[in-house]
């Protein structure tokens, strides 16, 4: 524990000058011992939720009955990204990686990290060659990945501010500052060819220039959107959690660069820890003398305040969460004027999102040459994708623009998680579309996948496979708008209302092929009329799954059947020869639907069957079948 | 000044003008439900859509609220424009086929014919009695609550609103239904100009249920005597 406390003295002193600055990271750098074991704990709200924080008590506790807090180092991280295999272990400098740890393992791990040993028994299976991985970037998931954003998860405590600066930390911003060229930061990100993270890609660079440009005066405004309300993404989250000042040195590199002295961190209040370390963080900052009046001694003065939304996916977009922020009713406005001309209380204000802010110090730290390295011409960079449903490995990957989709799914991702084939990615969460399998090898880039009928969106990417029916894909996102509309246009509104109508109708086999005409026709003119981007982008779970997979919706309307066996009206379980009678599913079933005696085929009485499929779930013997 | 072209036409309007009022100065007609002069354009309806831009970049933009920009290609009558109107006023006939005005639109644009599945709402949620109510009478008295399918109006947590004028501005620009206010007793209710069969306050039962924020209201008091 004395480790930890190691600066108390001097912790949270003024910084007066750069120079001051300089002094002491030299002094962290120098205390810090790179040969020391260190073990690091992933601890993200995913790792907690499957158990991470007690492998830290449990760590804690061996350090201090073994008398080890001296030579062995304890780290606590935001997520590293590989969810699958939480709750994670990884020790320093060795990079051994441990997968699905306990604490009964974890009391082993901190034995053999005294020792010097490696546990062979724990280590990672790759499930492909089954062979035992130690390193964690030997890992297949990790291989394939460029972590630019998420490796400095590994690095930091989110909650001590000395981590960051002891790893360059803010010395990006000590660049620019000496520097003292605000036109250079934005030519520089403007080289740098970033695009906006959010979704739709905007230049950076470019954006930033416009904001430079406003005239000065009443003050601008920066914002970083954390919002992310799309089902089943959480980069923002990890990022924000994990590593809190990248973002305000971000920020802070942006509010020199454009004249802005106010920036706003917009984050929805389903994340609590995300909220609990960025506070932390901006207190420290604010202590230090790295956000407030005359930051470092210089006349560069900018705060960051943070606005808890109240989790409304529409106030991800521009103007709703302007008016947020103002503390009015989350509804996007007409645009022009844009916010970079009217903003949160009529002031220019530019809004990026969490990832683009991360890129910024990336940026201006290595220079926009050696960015654009990465990724391809007219999408340069890593993008992280938080990659789920029906694959092995799920989890955060980061990969450079341009990878194909293939390599993520099989060569990060693993392939598939049962004998059923892929068929699908949903990029772009509600915005977004479906790519079928058979365009796998396509670029991931902005430009490539709009093309394709999908978008990039912020960085969800749902596989499916044939046991996901792509009528239902498309009902779940149309349900989802229809709660999530801000309601104010009527075809965004009533327009999703009748598309979800449709495609439920189709589902319960009570579906034309008129009525499927209507619903094209009816999500083209959604798509035409609507004000914000949610209602533009509202249709695309309609459109794609009717471009790439119309026969699935033709099966539904013409022969009443769902061909991945999702639909429940136009299913039946049944059981086949295959059955021993072994009784499982008789007490599985909670509707009592199941018949017969111990030892001879059982029966499901239709009439009493609700479709759970819990009988099939139990089944060793793959006796019930859906059709 | 901005120049831009409607129609082909080269015009001229005011900074500060929007598209809806640069096309109705030359006499361009622009179908509206949701505008009102004299209340802050909404862009609720999404009726007043005109086609702006050229090529792959052309869209439809809401024309109530859209500023008049210099060099702007408006097209009020293509055929993307009258494709997305006449499916407007096809959902609006679908959701709310008693309310007159809804009806003379969608009969002035040839809609023949409604093929969602038949709604009888009370409210298009256009925001006139909102902005009525705020801009007009200063009240502030009601306002929308809620997102998505929840979306409605009413008062803070529907009670009486002390705030409440009761001067029926409210009533008197909702184009949802002009006769939900025609007297207190239901079956005396005496249908309007319009052809509507089954004027919806008689099916409303109790009267509470209306769309009517005013307590007591005042066209009621009045045509009780
Ligand atoms: C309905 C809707 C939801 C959005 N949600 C988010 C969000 O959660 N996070 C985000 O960064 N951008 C979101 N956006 C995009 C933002 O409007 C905006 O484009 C983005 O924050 C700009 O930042 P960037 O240029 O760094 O991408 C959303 C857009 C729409 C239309
Ligand atoms: S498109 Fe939908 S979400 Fe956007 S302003 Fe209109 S109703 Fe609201
Ligand atoms: S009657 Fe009341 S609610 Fe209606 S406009 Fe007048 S003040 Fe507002
Ligand atoms: S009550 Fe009438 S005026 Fe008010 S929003 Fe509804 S339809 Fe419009
Ligand atoms: S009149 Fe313009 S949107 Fe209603």
């Amino acid at each position: 524990m004395a480790v930890v406390y190691k600066y108390q003295g001097s912790f949270m002193d003024r910084l007066e000058s750069i120079d001051a600055f300089r002094k002491l990271q030299n002094r962290l750098a120098h205390d810090h011992d790179s040969s020391k074991p260190t073990i690091v704990i992933p601890a993200g709200t995913c790792a907690q939720a499957s158990g991470a924080n007690d492998l830290i008590r449990v760590t804690k506790r061996e350090l201090l009955n073994r008398g080890l807090t001296d030579r062995i180092g304890l780290r606590i991280t935001g997520c590293h990204g590989f969810c699958e295999a939480e709750p994670s272990v990884l020790i320093e400098p060795s990079g051994t990686f441990y997968p699905k740890v306990d604490v009964e393992r974890m009391v082993r791990i901190v034995e053999a990290v005294a020792e010097g040993k490696v546990l062979n028994d724990l280590l990672y299976v790759d499930s492909s060659s089954s062979r035992k991985i130690e390193k964690q970037n030997d890992i297949p998931f990790f291989k394939k990945q460029v972590r630019t954003i998420l490796a400095r998860n590994e690095k930091v405590d989110p909650i001590r501010i000395y981590d960051y600066i002891e790893n360059q930390g803010y010395n990006a911003l000590v660049k620019v500052l000496k520097k003292g060229e605000p036109r250079w930061v934005v030519e520089e990100v403007k080289a740098s060819q970033l695009r906006g993270r959010g979704g739709a890609g905007f230049p950076t660079g470019l954006k930033w220039e416009l904001l430079a440009n406003q005239r000065n005066g009443q003050g601008k405004y920066l914002v970083c959107n954390a919002d992310e309300g799309d089902p089943g993404a959480y980069m923002d989250r990890s990022v924000l959690e994990g590593n809190p000042h990248s973002i305000i040195e971000g920020m802070l590199i942006g509010g020199y660069a454009t004249g802005a002295n106010q920036g706003v961190v917009y984050v929805r209040n389903e994340y609590p820890m995300a909220i609990k370390h960025l506070m932390i963080a901006l207190r420290q900052c604010h202590e230090m003398g790295l956000l407030g009046k005359n930051i470092l001694g210089t006349n560069f003065s900018f705060d960051i305040k943070l606005v808890r939304g109240a989790g409304a996916f529409v106030c991800g977009e521009e103007t709703a969460l302007i008016r947020s922020v103002e503390g009015k009713m989350g509804e996007p406005k007409q645009r022009p004027p844009f916010p970079v001309e009217k903003g949160i209380d009529g002031k220019p204000t530019a809004i990026n999102n969490v990832e683009t802010w991360a890129n910024i110090p990336v940026i201006i730290a290595e220079g926009a040459k050696e960015f654009s390295k990465v990724g391809t011409k007219g999408s340069s960079g890593t993008k992280i994708f938080s990659l789920v449903g029906k694959i092995k490995n799920t989890g955060l990957v980061e990969v450079p623009m341009g990878i194909s989709i293939k390599e993520i799914i099989s060569d990060i991702g693993g392939g598939p998680v049962s004998k059923a084939k892929i068929k699908a990615v949903q990029t772009g969460g509600p915005s977004g579309g479906c790519i079928p399998a058979d365009r796998f090898d396509l670029p991931i880039d902005y430009d490539s996948l709009t093309k394709a009928g999908s978008i990039m969106g912020s960085g969800g990417m749902i596989v499916m496979d044939e046991n996901t029916c792509m009528v239902d894909v498309a009902k779940y996102f149309m349900n989802f708008l229809k709660d999530e509309s801000c309601g104010k246009c009527f075809t965004c509104r009533k327009g999703i209302q009748r598309m979800y109508e449709i495609v439920e109708d189709v589902s319960k086999g009570e579906g034309t092929l008129d009525r499927l005409a209507l619903l094209e026709e009816l999500a083209n003119v959604v798509k035409d009329t609507t004000m914000c981007g949610l209602g533009q982008t509202a249709p695309n779970p309609v459109l794609s799954t009717l471009r790439y997979f119309r026969d699935e919706y033709v099966e539904h309307v013409k022969n009443k059947h769902c061909p991945a066996g999702v639909c429940k009206a136009l299913i039946t379980y049944s059981i086949n020869e295959n059955c021993t009678g072994c009784t499982v599913c008789v007490k599985s079933c909670p509707e009592n639907a199941i018949f017969g005696e111990r030892k001879q085929p059982h029966r499901i009485e239709p009439e009493k069957c609700i479709k759970c499929g819990a009988c099939k779930a139990v089944c060793k013997f793959e006796a019930v079948t859906v059709a | 000044m901005i120049t831009l072209t409607i129609n082909g036409l080269e015009v001229s309007v005011e900074e500060g003008s929007t598209l809806l009022e640069a096309a109705q100065f030359y006499g361009f007609p622009i179908p509206t439900l949701c505008h009102m002069e004299g209340l802050t354009p909404y862009g609720a309806c999404r009726l007043c859509v005109v086609e702006i831009g050229e090529g792959p970049k052309a869209k439809l933009v809401s024309s109530c609220t859209y500023p008049a920009q210099e060099g702007l290609k408006v097209r009020t009558a293509s055929s993307r424009v009258l494709k997305a109107r006449k499916m407007i006023l096809e959902l609006l006939l679908a959701s709310c086929p008693q309310s007159k005005v809804i009806q003379d639109l969608a009969s002035a644009h040839q809609i023949r014919q409604q093929r969602f599945r038949q709604e009888h709402e009370d409210c298009i949620l256009c925001g006139l009695c909102v902005r009525m109510c705020k801009e007009q009478m200063v009240a502030q008295a009601i306002g929308f609550r809620g997102r998505g399918e929840k979306r409605s109006i009413g008062t803070p947590f529907d009670i009486k609103s002390e705030q409440c004028r009761l001067c029926g501005g409210c009533i008197y620009v909702c184009p949802a239904c002009q006769l939900r206010c025609t007297f207190t007793e239901p079956d005396k209710a005496i249908c309007g100009g319009c052809a509507n069969l089954s004027p919806p306050c008689v099916e409303k039962e109790p009267f509470d249920d209306m769309m009517c924020y005013m307590q007591p209201c005042v066209a009621c008091e009045i045509k009780k005597d």
